[in-house]
């Protein structure tokens, strides 16, 4: 199962330096915020294309190996955490489990790549750019836990939810970056 | 300017001779801290080669005009691409021939000294990986102990001598590196010796290697004697050549002790360690030279390049052979051991023949340091 990336960057067969060299370079075309998978099939392309992320400020997300290709998401950019959130109704990190638990929705607003890597069991998957087209997933009477990596995108998502007449939303602070407890894989 | 290709063993000679040296590593962070060529005259920048792609500007004042510099990498590509850049920016570069690879696999004979009747010991440092190999030589024939996977190096040298490798010796079954023992003896006819204790798993034949067994090599019928050392495999077994030499396998280092849970749990075999360490050694000579299996850190290496040390001067120096509560002993090897080294357990699988990885595996496999050790 192939996970959704905005562009794709074919690195297979090349060995160190090229798929970081050819990965820098395919960076400039993809946009904040968005997903590029770098196919490569040298094995040192793990560990370095992390690092080099960690480095410039992307955000790694994970690496799965298909057929002896190595395939490594990265987020351009990833989360401003200097962004304000504007939505008052929120809840920590340590309630969400419980509170969901009583019949509310943990809500995951991040890239289908991101969630696959790391998600709260039970948790549904509506990528941000994905909410406006699907909001009939959701119920207007149920209480929803809307979550992200920092909680700057959730933060949005809870507004859009909130102006289309959702009313128990809440932003869940900080989010999966920050994390405790057990995430599931879905690759 | 010039960007040359300096060969592992050019940089083995630089180590064993003290040469500066100045190493621009440009592997990750990561990679380097856990792992570098070490030497006791370097020194080191680490800037990994993705922070270099826009430029090499920031770092040339960082790099010493008076020294030679090389650039290394985990397999030459990006070390190859950094060089050329320093090289156009105006700057003599070396950089590594096949990276931190090649470093691993590099083996440097180095002769510890004579045998009685001509005869002559030989170890062989893998400096990247810090194993030690043996060959002892007598005329016309040859034993080998604890031989690395590089079987090439050894039966060339043995061709180069003249000697018939006769006998093939593992000290224990080995987890931080694989053994070239037994791939040897095939190709030289020769006997293969592992310790059966630590061989109930492996499905090839080899000769079982006991407890006061003793060959004689060649003309001058050098003795190499086998003694039982459990302690950091059950079976480990240590060597004395020519009544001069004590080859201790994983069990004694120059400066640490063997570490015993790499084939089990501690808790096991920490009473088999203590028994070798403090009652067994003891009653050997103290002027047996100790020569062992690994070295942990370059300061273990004798001016000549060999690692090597008295046994008494051990009792008297090493702190593993100097506790003298069990139970403080039992502690310093049970708890706090460092990390397992890099793919311990394949290692062994591989060791015991049930699993035949190609080459680039097991490259991959004894990457990184070697991890046998506790002080």
């Amino acid at each position: 199962m192939s996970l959704k990336a905005d562009v794709q960057l074919d690195a297979k067969g090349l060995a160190c330096p090229m798929p970081i060299v050819k990965t820098k370079k395919a960076m400039v075309g993809v946009n904040d915020g968005q997903i590029l998978e770098v196919q490569a099939t040298d094995k040192g392309s793990l560990a370095d294309l992390k690092a080099w992320s960690e480095s410039v400020g992307h955000q790694y997300i994970g690496t799965k190996e298909e057929d002896g290709v190595l395939l490594h998401y990265i987020r351009k950019s990833g989360d401003d955490k200097g962004i304000e959130k504007k939505f008052e109704q929120t809840i920590a990190n340590e309630e969400v489990i419980d509170r969901a638990a009583n019949g509310g929705m943990i809500l995951d607003v991040r890239e289908e790549a991101e969630y696959a890597f790391g998600h709260i069991e039970g948790s549904k998957s509506i990528p941000m750019g994905e909410l406006e087209d699907r909001l009939d997933e959701l119920d207007k009477d149920q209480e929803i836990y809307v979550i992200c990596r920092t909680g700057t995108r959730s933060d949005l998502a809870a507004r859009k939810l909130s102006e289309k007449g959702f009313a128990k939303v809440y932003n869940v602070i900080p989010g999966i970056g920050s994390w405790n407890g057990d995430l599931s894989k879905k690759i | 300017m010039a960007f040359v290709k300096m060969t592992a063993a050019q940089v083995a000679r630089k180590v064993i001779e003290n040469q500066p040296l100045f190493i621009l590593d440009v592997r990750n962070t990561d990679a380097y801290e856990d792992w570098r060529i070490e030497g006791h005259n370097f020194d080191y920048l680490n800037i990994p080669y993705f922070d270099l792609l826009d430029g090499v500007e920031e770092i040339l004042p960082k790099l010493p005009a008076e020294k030679d510099i090389l650039v290394v990498c985990a397999k030459e590509g990006s070390s190859l691409m950094v060089a050329e850049m320093i090289s156009d920016a105006g700057r003599d570069v070396y950089y590594l021939e096949g990276g931190m690879k090649s470093w691993s696999s590099y083996l440097e004979p180095i002769k510890v000294g004579d045998l009685t009747g001509g005869g002559e010991l030989y170890q062989f440092v893998r400096l990247g990986k810090g194993c030690l190999s043996y060959m002892v030589i007598s005329e016309g024939e040859a034993a080998i102990i604890d031989a690395v996977r590089f079987t090439d190096v050894f039966t060339n040298f043995a061709k180069e001598k003249n000697v018939e490798i006769k006998h093939v010796f593992d000290t224990h079954l080995h987890a931080d590196h694989i053994s070239g023992g037994r791939h040897i003896a095939e190709a030289t006819g020769a006997t293969y010796y592992l310790p059966a204790k630590d061989a109930e798993e492996v499905i090839f034949d080899y000769t079982p290697l006991e407890d006061g067994l003793t060959v004689k090599i060649g003309a001058s019928q050098i003795e190499v004697g086998a003694l039982y050392s459990p302690g950091h495999t059950i079976g480990s077994t240590s060597f004395i050549v020519d009544g001069k030499y004590l080859l201790t396998g994983d069990i004694l280092f120059i400066d640490s002790i063997g570490r015993p849970d790499l084939a089990g749990l501690a808790e096991d075999w920490v009473g088999d360690l203590r028994d070798t360490l403090y009652r067994r050694y003891r009653e050997l000579a103290e002027d047996l030279i100790v020569l062992p299996a690994h070295f942990m850190i370059i300061e273990e290496l004798n001016e000549d390049g060999t690692v090597a040390k008295r046994l008494g001067d051990l009792f008297a120096e090493n702190h593993g052979l100097n506790i003298e509560s069990e139970d403080e002993f039992r502690h310093t090897v049970t708890d706090n051991l460092p990390p397992q080294p890099n793919a311990y357990e394949q290692i062994r699988q591989v060791n015991m023949g049930k699993i035949s990885p190609g080459n680039d595996e097991q490259t991959e496999m004894e990457i990184g340091p070697n991890r046998c050790a506790v002080r």
